[in-house]
């Protein structure tokens, strides 16, 4: 169950308490996040919507342990997050977190297979077993056959799904997709968002979405509104949605 | 290693550009390797001069002669082993380009001092019977082609100019390893029977061996206060001294060759770190990428110093080779004009550490700048 009002239960997989984030720009202090309570259970799908510079991206920064908080804290499957050194916090990433960008960014040098393999570099798994895990990964994503290609030999639509396979194969605690769909067409937004709402549905996975897309939004358990820093908005059907706290 | 692929790709991403960037290595580390061959070259003298020998020449300077009655005097001073005298022939064997020293030596005490220079016993008694014998180096030899029983014509501008054809009686070679083998010795005896008065009974300077290199300062001491105050002062130094001096004359050797080798080596570093700069700052966003996905700031660090790294490794090895083929093939081309040109283990060791300097240097900076990114910013950049 999601909630926004820092009422959830104290086994929810993601935790957020009172969060802040304020950037210094030419002396002047801006806040983009304030006092920002969610609750996320293993499974949920949520998306965020929201202007421009409501703080969407910065949301999904901190919640994936890119960028740190100027108050408050991110508790995610009893890790709290907020106050660890650089290093655990990209040893963190490495095992928690699988990430979706807008522009897929794979590397183009390496081929579908060797960008899903990057995550486990970083494990111990042998050769064998990355090379099994990766192939799974390709095939859950339908690429199994294009894992010798590069990027450039791909459509949009195809380099997300790599994308998508690079962000799965460690088997993450959760995803966060940063407008997965913004740089494709209406066919491969939606092939792309089927592909996703498979994961939650079929693989149980907790995907966190930011989207400009009303339509992509809709597909999401739950869309929260992000304006101004401030959580305004919710609704969808099952859940339960309080207030700022 | 598993990040060997993710090294390899990156590596050739830009084939045209790592081509140049290895070719532009090759080149430095080639002139690297030949000034360093050539300031070898020229120190030689002073690293393999006899610890036990002075040479003593006229306090004038090296052009003065001196009367060959200085050799009883310095051979009765306690300390001395043996003296030998030599004179500067100064001639030319057919055309003035081929250039190699000569020396009108004397046979009797030649090889007592000059202990290292081998003649064979055979080859040394027919020189000393001929007044028109002559020995070659063995290099000086090779390089033209001469066999023992040719007649070699030289002619020279000196004393009163001329030209004569000696017989070459043997050729002898350097027991040390670097040693000159260049030189070409002539009989003191006919030298003198045909020099001007001004030269007859003269010597262009001494080389005198010692009973122990302990008793060199004393025994140079002593030479010169012998003849202090005379007609012919001397000077006298050990012979590595000596060998410094003379490379001097050609002038500040070293020096040229330090400027110019740090030249190459700040160019060669500003290629370097601008093409590994260039290749970071092309792919920020991917190395902010492998950063949001687990990789640390020191994995990346790596990345970018393996890539460095491997261009110098390459580019300091192809260069190496070059200059292994190519400074034979200039040493010959240059006999005469520069000392023997040997390009050791140790020069070769030298000129590819040079070049993982390089690599090293020039990947760290922008390899530093990699590793402190941050993630969020460079993202936003892409």
């Amino acid at each position: 169950m999601i909630r926004v009002d820092g009422t959830g239960k104290s086994n929810s997989l993601i935790q957020v308490r009172g969060l802040d984030k304020t950037y210094r720009r030419g002396g002047e202090e801006i806040q983009v996040l304030q006092r920002l309570n969610l609750d996320v259970d293993k499974g949920d799908f949520v998306g965020f919507m929201g202007p421009s510079g409501s703080g969407k991206t910065t949301l999904l920064n901190l919640l994936g342990g890119l960028d740190v908080p100027t108050h408050g804290s991110i508790t995610v499957a009893g890790d709290e997050i907020t106050h660890m050194s650089g290093n655990k916090l990209t040893q963190w990433r490495a095992r928690h977190v699988g990430f979706i960008f807008q522009m897929y960014n794979l590397i183009p040098v390496l081929t579908a297979f060797q960008n899903v393999e990057l995550p486990l570099l970083l494990t111990k798994l042998s050769k064998s077993e990355r090379r099994k895990h990766v192939e799974t990964a390709l095939g859950v994503v339908g690429l199994a056959e294009r894992m010798n290609h590069y990027p450039r030999q791909l459509s949009g639509g195809q380099e997300q799904r790599v994308a998508i396979a690079r962000a799965i194969v460690a088997d993450p605690t959760f995803l966060l997709c940063d407008e997965p769909t913004g740089d494709l067409d209406r066919k491969s937004a939606d092939e792309i968002m089927e592909l996703i709402h498979r994961l939650v549905k079929e693989y149980g996975k907790t995907v966190l979405m930011v989207t400009h897309d009303p339509v992509v939004a809709k597909r999401a358990d739950l869309t929260l509104h992000l304006e101004k820093g401030l959580l305004v908005e919710s609704g969808e059907l099952g859940v339960t949605v309080g207030g700022v706290a | 290693m598993k990040f060997r692929g993710l090294i390899f790709a990156n590596l050739f991403r830009k084939k045209l550009r790592l081509i140049l960037t290895i070719g532009s290595f090759a080149v430095a580390l080639v002139l690297f390797t030949f000034l360093a061959v050539v300031k070898s070259a020229f120190s030689r003298g002073t690293e393999i001069a006899g610890e036990d020998r002075l040479v003593v020449v006229s306090r004038i300077g090296l052009m003065q002669l001196m009367p060959i009655s200085h050799r009883d005097k310095i051979l009765a001073i306690p300390g001395v082993k043996a003296v030998t005298h030599n004179h500067w022939f100064g001639g030319v064997y057919q055309d003035e380009k081929n250039f190699f020293p000569q020396f009108v030596i004397d046979p009797e005490n030649q090889r007592q001092v000059m202990t290292e220079l081998v003649v064979p016993d055979d080859q040394w008694n027919n020189f000393v019977k001929d007044r028109m014998g002559a020995i070659a180096g063995a290099r000086t030899a090779a390089r033209f082609h001469w066999k023992i029983g040719d007649r070699i014509p030289i002619k020279t501008t000196l004393y009163g100019g001329g030209s004569s054809e000696f017989n070459l009686d043997g050729i002898y070679h350097s027991e040390r390893p670097g040693g000159d083998e260049s030189q070409f010795w002539l009989q003191w005896k006919y030298f003198d029977e045909n020099a001007p008065a001004p030269v007859k009974s003269t010597a262009g300077w001494y080389v005198v061996k010692l009973n122990s290199p302990d008793d060199a300062v004393r025994v140079a001491k002593a030479i010169d206060e012998k003849f202090a105050n005379s007609a012919f002062e001397t000077k006298s130094e050990t012979e590595s001294a000596f060998a410094a001096y003379f490379a001097k004359q050609f002038g500040n050797i070293e020096l040229l060759i330090l400027t110019i080798g740090g030249v190459v080596f700040f160019t060669l570093l500003l290629v370097t770190g601008n093409t590994m700069a260039i290749s970071v700052r092309e792919r920020v966003g991917e190395l902010a990428v492998l950063k949001a996905i687990g990789f640390s700031g020191r994995a990346v660090l790596f990345f970018v110093l393996a890539e460095s790294i491997i261009i110098a490794f390459v580019g300091g090895v192809l260069g190496l080779t070059l200059a292994y083929l190519l400074i034979p093939v200039i040493g010959i081309a240059l006999t005469g004009l520069l000392p023997p040109l040997i390009l050791s283990k140790t020069l070769l060791t030298l000129g590819l550490g040079f070049a993982l300097l390089v690599g090293v240097v020039s990947g760290l900076l922008p390899g530093i700048g990699a590793m402190r990114m941050r993630v969020v910013n460079a993202l936003r950049r892409v």
